[in-house]
């Protein structure tokens, strides 16, 4: 979407606020600009696809299977088309020969199975959701209403919805190859060596949940022709490989695709897809001729959006007394839902690197298996691998320590990597370029009065105080930025990881900047105007960012895995500087110097040692009128880069909760929250910290509030918002955050990504502050999401202290099938 | 069909309706008034929240048919001649908002909120809040741009924003 | 989602309204009364409810606002929860529908939703059904054939079901006043702020020199109806509230139980809250958990009402 600063009054009123930002030595980066993106989204002037209204449009509406898992024995849509309104009534069979198979890009393993995938259903559906017809009609209300007219028929087979059931011998099959969907193996070191004879082994089973993204807008597409191209225009991330896949899956040549994601209102991984309805809309436009429009409810979408999460951890940790890690070993089921979509398998893998955490340790042995079940796909939701993981370690460090009776910032004190051990080459194989987890954590447990909360949890347990305190660490670092190509490559993933841009200078000395990057809230239209401005010497104002139209933006691999600063804007920054080699060059020739003399200082280009020079502008002008240019000089300043990064980026820091839990209902309750999160140098400090703060959110409704939750029958309970708690302002505390800064050695600008690193880091710190208040009762785990009613079980099943079951062995409550 | 009279922004409209249209399509689909979106269908999420006859209302939980003769105020009709209203500038300075979609809906819960409460305290504003949700901010940054815009639209010279350093509020 | 299609009837009129509800009922029409539509409209759009009509009444004047009768508070059923919480009349006289009738939704859903309309949607999850019966409200009704009392105990039958009969509208209630002797409280336990009650408890507790001389307690989704906790109520009845620390289970100890095992007669007599409910199993909580919170929350109820 272009950038779309009012030229009005309102734009000069944005501008005027946009001063407040605290100039550092006049520099950009580094300051905390008001957003640019700001003046559309808080006037009710954007554009979510689903505002998008073109002549002659028509509505789409889905026929969605109430079934888990059955053979689709008859659909007849005849009634459906007579209904007033109605254009098409559309079935599976009727997209038989075009619709292809929804895209895997990430085949992981060599045994990999990757189902037939049809974007509507026609011979059997797989989870309750899949679409099995469509209705095209005049208005909106009119399809939906039509859809009631249309008669399937079912002939039920047996859901699969237990993990461990579905590997088991005899289980219902969701395909036919079997419920294995691959598995992947990791190992660094001796394990075997690590556990044997280890005096201290920590036994642990970890359930991460199943969660619904729950981006605020609902997903819409639009898709049009002219009868020779397409135009998709979709609520996405990842506008520039969508039009890569739908080009693959429908056959419509990539050339006639534009793929455009206007604004786009949340993502967290869920857009980041190749969607049934994407393809489906397209091929209805082909085929009726006429624009499309389809946009999902929430109950829908609940039903239809890719899941996240839903693992089983079994995670052993193997220690010297002293503390000391000796090693960490990981058997993971991931459940892949009924489907492999865009990237499913290649999400646990993506925490496959993490689960050693900061930790220095001698081996690591990793063992993954993807199952599939009749549920909705999972994929990627913020985060994706690397919540569970830091969640696993994290938790399991905590029960070291409670298992050494030592506090658990010390036990981590003595197994992290020292600031001074920096570049680390990791037993997961990975190489951390800088960090400095020391200083985050004192400056955390300063904020936070770690001390003086200690006292008072000793306090309350004297007093048996029925509001019980606890205190929970979590010292995170994860890998994002992604991600080196040939990294990717290693792990059969189907793409690169690099980045686009392109950097203009115009005529009139204004700066168009064209990124391959696809924000979708990041406020990648100021950041890159920040980069811009301090690297071409130019104002702020004058830089505008296009960005999330692939006729605009040609090239790109989109937003997500915090990938859009340390690679989309580090070329942003590169395609800059090829910029100003080309003006220096040019500068040098108007100013009769050698290019070696020609310096460049906030805009101008001078010779060394004189006054005389020319500004940035000036050069644009010159290279436009192209009258006197260097031999050879194309005559535009402009330059585009493809960066490919080297590294991941390791983000890192502390994170600590305080939490009060009342014994008697099982209440939990986050009474203060400090993140001190260390991002490297940071571009906008506002953009920042408020990446931090949503993802913080995120990761605390995880450990307290939300979970998909399907019935014994494979329905998915949780459809609304009333049922799926995403939590409101009243539900989170405020948070208090800081920042120590460690600059990334693996790149020019040294940052780092911020965009998972709350949630990746919150969810350990809120349930280690449960169970760290629930030790006394003989508590050493609380299944997620800690419900007050799970609390209450747990503290009723709990040993009482002193039993010889403390400390040891799994959580008091027994799930009552309600998973 | 019902015949309704209904004033959106300072403009007049006489519409035809479907009983069954809800408030929040007339406005969009109708109206051309997409600065409303829709983010749930069990009125839990607050994005389409408008004033109708001063008061704010869930426009998806409502019938076209029940606005008729009514006054409704949207994002879009929101301060005077091309300036914005305080908090709409207040929720652009504390960044109170990522990709937006909530923000329509916040700004009038905010606005709603400040009609009993002047001077609300954060626990005042949180409940406040507690029917519209945002997914991006965490909503630290909209309780500061509330408090900011409440002291704004009591006259009061805001504090110029800190940004990025430790902050508590 | 988008409601099905359906008739919309906009009575100029009370008495149009009851023949035209009467008409409905004769021919065998679902026709749904729309008072402030925040819980009807979800419904429909999530279309699990296709009536052929909407009777909307939410115009018909006479039915909004609140009175002061004397001994009682009279409440129209159009009156919205938010004119409610700002009626000087409610706070002073019946402060325990105020106090949970903050609690209602969230304010938007306030400025619509009204106190007839809760009542007679009669969700046993909603705040208000457990507080009429607590306050032993009266329920006034009216039809062509003319206007019915129903005592609150008699209102709620089932599950969304109420004693009002086809052709009858609820034009408001009449809450008694309680005197300065009574206190009240509204304890709701929800798993985020604007969710629906896991369970409530509404007490109106009447003190005698320190001691408990009636306890009137509401329960809040404690079953298909909302009930009395009747068994408690009269195990209240004469007990010192001054006993007891409100403190919790010891370590160890049964949750439930006081902290240092001493006995607190009024714990023990809110530990029979739930006697006699029926509560629902469903995704936030199952139905041994809700009567152990039916339990605990009456006990704090009390305590907060009789402080």
């Amino acid at each position: 979407m272009t950038e779309q600063l009012d030229a009005g009054l309102v734009g000069r009123q944005i501008a005027e606020s946009d001063q407040l930002g605290d100039p550092k030595d006049g520099r950009e980066v580094g300051r905390a600009r008001r957003r640019k993106e700001d003046a559309r989204l808080i006037t009710g002037r954007t554009t979510w696809t689903d505002n998008i209204q073109l002549p002659g449009m028509l509505y789409v509406a889905f026929l969605r299977s109430p079934i888990a898992h059955a053979r689709i024995t008859r659909v007849d849509a005849s009634a459906a088309r007579a209904r007033p309104g109605v254009v098409a009534a559309l079935t599976g069979r009727d997209f038989a020969d075009e619709q292809g198979s929804l895209p895997c890009a990430w085949p992981v393993s060599e045994d990999v199975v990757i189902p037939d995938h049809p974007p509507m259903a026609s011979d059997e559906v797989r989870y309750v959701g899949e679409a099995v017809a469509c209705v095209v009609a005049t208005d909106r209300y009119k399809a939906v209403d039509a859809l009631e007219a249309i008669e399937v028929d079912y002939e039920p087979l047996e859901a699969v919805l237990d993990m461990t059931e579905a590997l088991a011998e005899g289980s219902p099959k969701v395909h036919e190859a079997g419920n294995q969907a691959f598995t992947w193996k990791f190992s660094g070191g001796d394990a075997e060596a690590a556990f044997r004879d280890a005096p201290v082994v920590i036994d642990r089973t970890y359930v991460q949940q199943r969660l619904i993204p729950t981006a605020m807008e609902p997903r819409a597409v639009v898709a049009t022709t002219d009868g020779g191209s397409f135009t998709v225009y979709s609520a996405t991330q990842i506008p520039h490989i969508l039009r890569v896949m739908l080009a693959l899956t429908t056959g419509i040549p990539e050339h006639r695709l534009r793929v455009i994601a206007p604004d786009v209102g949340g993502g967290f991984g869920s857009k980041l897809q190749v969607t049934a309805e994407e393809v489906l809309c397209l091929l209805l436009t082909r085929r009726l001729g006429k624009p499309v429009k389809w946009t999902e409810s929430r109950s829908e979408g609940n039903l239809t959006v890719h899941h996240g999460r839903d693992q089983i951890q079994k995670i052993s940790l193997a220690a010297e007394r002293d503390g000391r890690i000796r090693g960490v070993r990981v058997d993971l089921l991931a459940d892949m839902g009924a489907y492999l979509m865009l990237v499913t398998p290649g999400i646990p893998l993506l925490g496959a690197f993490m689960y050693n955490g900061i930790y220095k340790m001698d081996a690591y042995d990793f063992r993954c298996t993807g199952v599939f079940t009749t549920k909705m796909p999972t994929d990627a939701y913020r985060g994706a691998g690397r919540p569970e993981a830091t969640f696993a370690i994290e938790r399991t460090v905590d029960e070291l320590a409670h298992e050494l009776g030592m506090d658990p910032l010390e036990v981590r004190r003595r197994n992290w990597i020292t600031h001074q051990e920096f570049p680390y080459a990791t037993i997961a194989g990975l190489t951390y370029d800088s960090g400095n987890y020391e200083a985050a954590t004192d400056r955390a447990m300063a904020l936070l009065g770690y001390d003086k909360l200690r006292a008072e949890q000793a306090d309350r347990r004297d007093r048996r105080d029925p509001v019980q305190l606890g205190i929970g660490v979590s010292t995170y670092t994860e890998m994002c930025g992604l991600a080196p190509s040939r990294v990717l490559g290693s792990l059969s993933y189907g793409a690169g990881g690099w980045e686009h841009a392109a950097v203009r200078v115009l005529p009139t000395g204004k700066v168009e900047v064209v990124t391959g990057s696809s924000a979708h809230g990041q406020g990648h239209e100021t950041a890159w105007s920040q980069i811009a401005a301090d690297a071409l010497g130019v104002p702020f104002e004058d830089v505008s960012v296009l960005h999330g139209d692939t006729a605009i933006a040609p090239q790109g691999m989109d937003t997500y895995g915090s990938r859009s600063l340390v690679v989309g804007g580090i070329a942003v920054l590169r395609a800059c500087e090829k910029v100003k080699a080309k003006a220096a060059e040019l500068a040098a020739h108007l100013l009769e110097a050698s290019p070696d003399d020609v310096e460049f200082s906030t805009g101008t280009f001078a010779v060394r040692g004189t006054s005389e020079g020319k500004t940035i502008q000036e050069l644009a002008l010159a290279a436009f009128a192209a009258h006197d240019l260097p031999e050879g000089f194309e005559p535009r300043l402009d330059a585009e880069v493809t960066f490919d990064p080297e590294n991941f980026s390791f983000p890192h820091g502390t994170h600590l909760c305080a939490a009060e839990v009342d014994t008697e209902t099982g209440m939990v309750r986050i009474r203060s929250y400090v993140a001190v999160d260390d991002v490297g140098h940071v571009v906008n400090p506002l953009i920042v910290e408020g990446q931090v703060h949503g993802g913080i959110a995120q990761g605390i409704a995880q450990a307290l509030f939300e979970e998909a939750v399907y019935d014994s029958d494979g329905n998915l309970l949780t459809t609304t918002m009333a049922d799926y708690l995403i939590p409101s302002a009243a539900d989170l505390p405020d948070f208090v955050t800081d920042r120590t800064e460690t600059p990334a050695a693996s790149n020019p600008l040294g940052v780092k990504g911020v965009g998972e690193a709350g949630t990746i880091a919150s969810t350990p710190a809120v349930v280690n502050a449960i169970v760290d208040a629930l030790r006394p009762y003989g508590v050493n785990d609380v299944p997620m999401p800690c419900t007050p009613e799970r609390v209450w079980r747990t503290l009723a099943g709990a040993a009482p202290p002193g039993s010889t079951a403390a400390g040891r062995g799994g959580a008091g409550e027994s799930e009552g099938g309600e998973r | 069909m019902p015949r309704i009279t209904v004033t959106v922004d300072g403009i007049t409209y006489e519409e035809e309706v479907e009983p069954r249209l809800l408030l929040v399509h007339l406005l969009r689909d109708r109206l051309g008034k997409t600065g409303t979106p829709v983010g749930c269908d069990t009125g839990n999420c607050g994005a389409c929240t408008v004033m109708l006859d001063g008061k704010s209302v869930k426009s998806c939980s409502v019938l076209a048919a029940q606005a008729d003769e009514c006054d409704v105020v949207t994002i879009e009709g929101l301060g005077r001649a091309g300036e914005l209203h305080p908090m709409q500038q207040a929720f652009h300075a504390e960044h109170a908002l990522q990709c937006g979609y909530c923000t329509p809906g916040m700004i009038m819960a905010a606005i709603d909120l400040l009609r009993d409460t002047p001077d609300p305290s954060d626990e005042a504003i949180r409940e406040g809040l507690e029917g519209n949700l945002c997914r991006c901010t965490g909503y630290s940054n909209i309780v500061r741009a509330v408090r900011r815009g409440a002291r704004e639209m009591s006259g009061e010279t805001p504090a110029p924003a800190t940004g990025g350093e430790v902050r508590t509020s | 989602m988008i409601p099905a299609t359906f008739d919309y009837i906009r009575p100029a009129s009370l008495d149009e309204a009851c023949h035209v509800l009467r008409d409905a009922g004769d021919s065998g029409d679902d026709v749904k009364v729309l008072a402030g539509g925040q819980s009807l409209l979800p419904l429909l759009r999530l279309r699990l409810a296709y009536p052929s009509a909407l009777v909307d009444l939410g115009r018909l004047p006479g039915l909004r606002g609140v009175e002061d009768r004397g001994d009682h508070v009279f409440i129209g059923a159009l009156t919205t929860h938010d004119e409610v919480l700002r009626s000087p009349v409610v706070r002073e006289h019946v402060p325990l529908v105020a106090m949970a009738t903050a609690t209602v939704a969230d304010p938007a859903v306030r400025h619509r939703g009204t106190f007839g309309g809760s009542l007679a949607h009669a969700d046993p999850a909603g705040d208000l059904p457990a507080v009429a019966l607590a306050l032993d409200c009266v329920f006034i009704a009216r039809s062509a054939e003319g206007e019915r009392e129903i005592p609150a105990a008699e209102f709620f039958t089932d599950y969304l079901e109420t004693a009002l009969r086809p052709g009858e509208v609820l034009i408001g209630v009449r809450a008694p006043k309680l005197g300065a002797d009574w206190g009240f409280h509204y304890e709701k336990f929800t798993r985020t702020a604007q969710a629906w009650a896991i369970v409530g408890v509404a007490a109106a507790v009447r003190s005698e020199g320190g001691d408990i001389a009636e306890a009137r307690i509401g329960l809040t989704n404690m079953g298909p109806t909302p009930l009395r906790a009747q068994v408690a109520e009269e195990a209240l009845r004469g007990l010192g509230v001054a006993h007891g620390n409100g403190g919790g289970p010891a370590p160890g100890s049964a949750p439930g139980s006081a902290p240092d095992g001493a006995r607190d007669p009024v714990r023990d007599a809110c530990g029979q809250a739930a006697e006699g409910a029926s509560p629902p199993s469903d995704l936030h909580a199952r139905p041994d958990y809700r009567a152990h919170l039916a339990r605990v929350l009456t006990y704090r109820a009390v305590r907060a009402a009789s402080a």
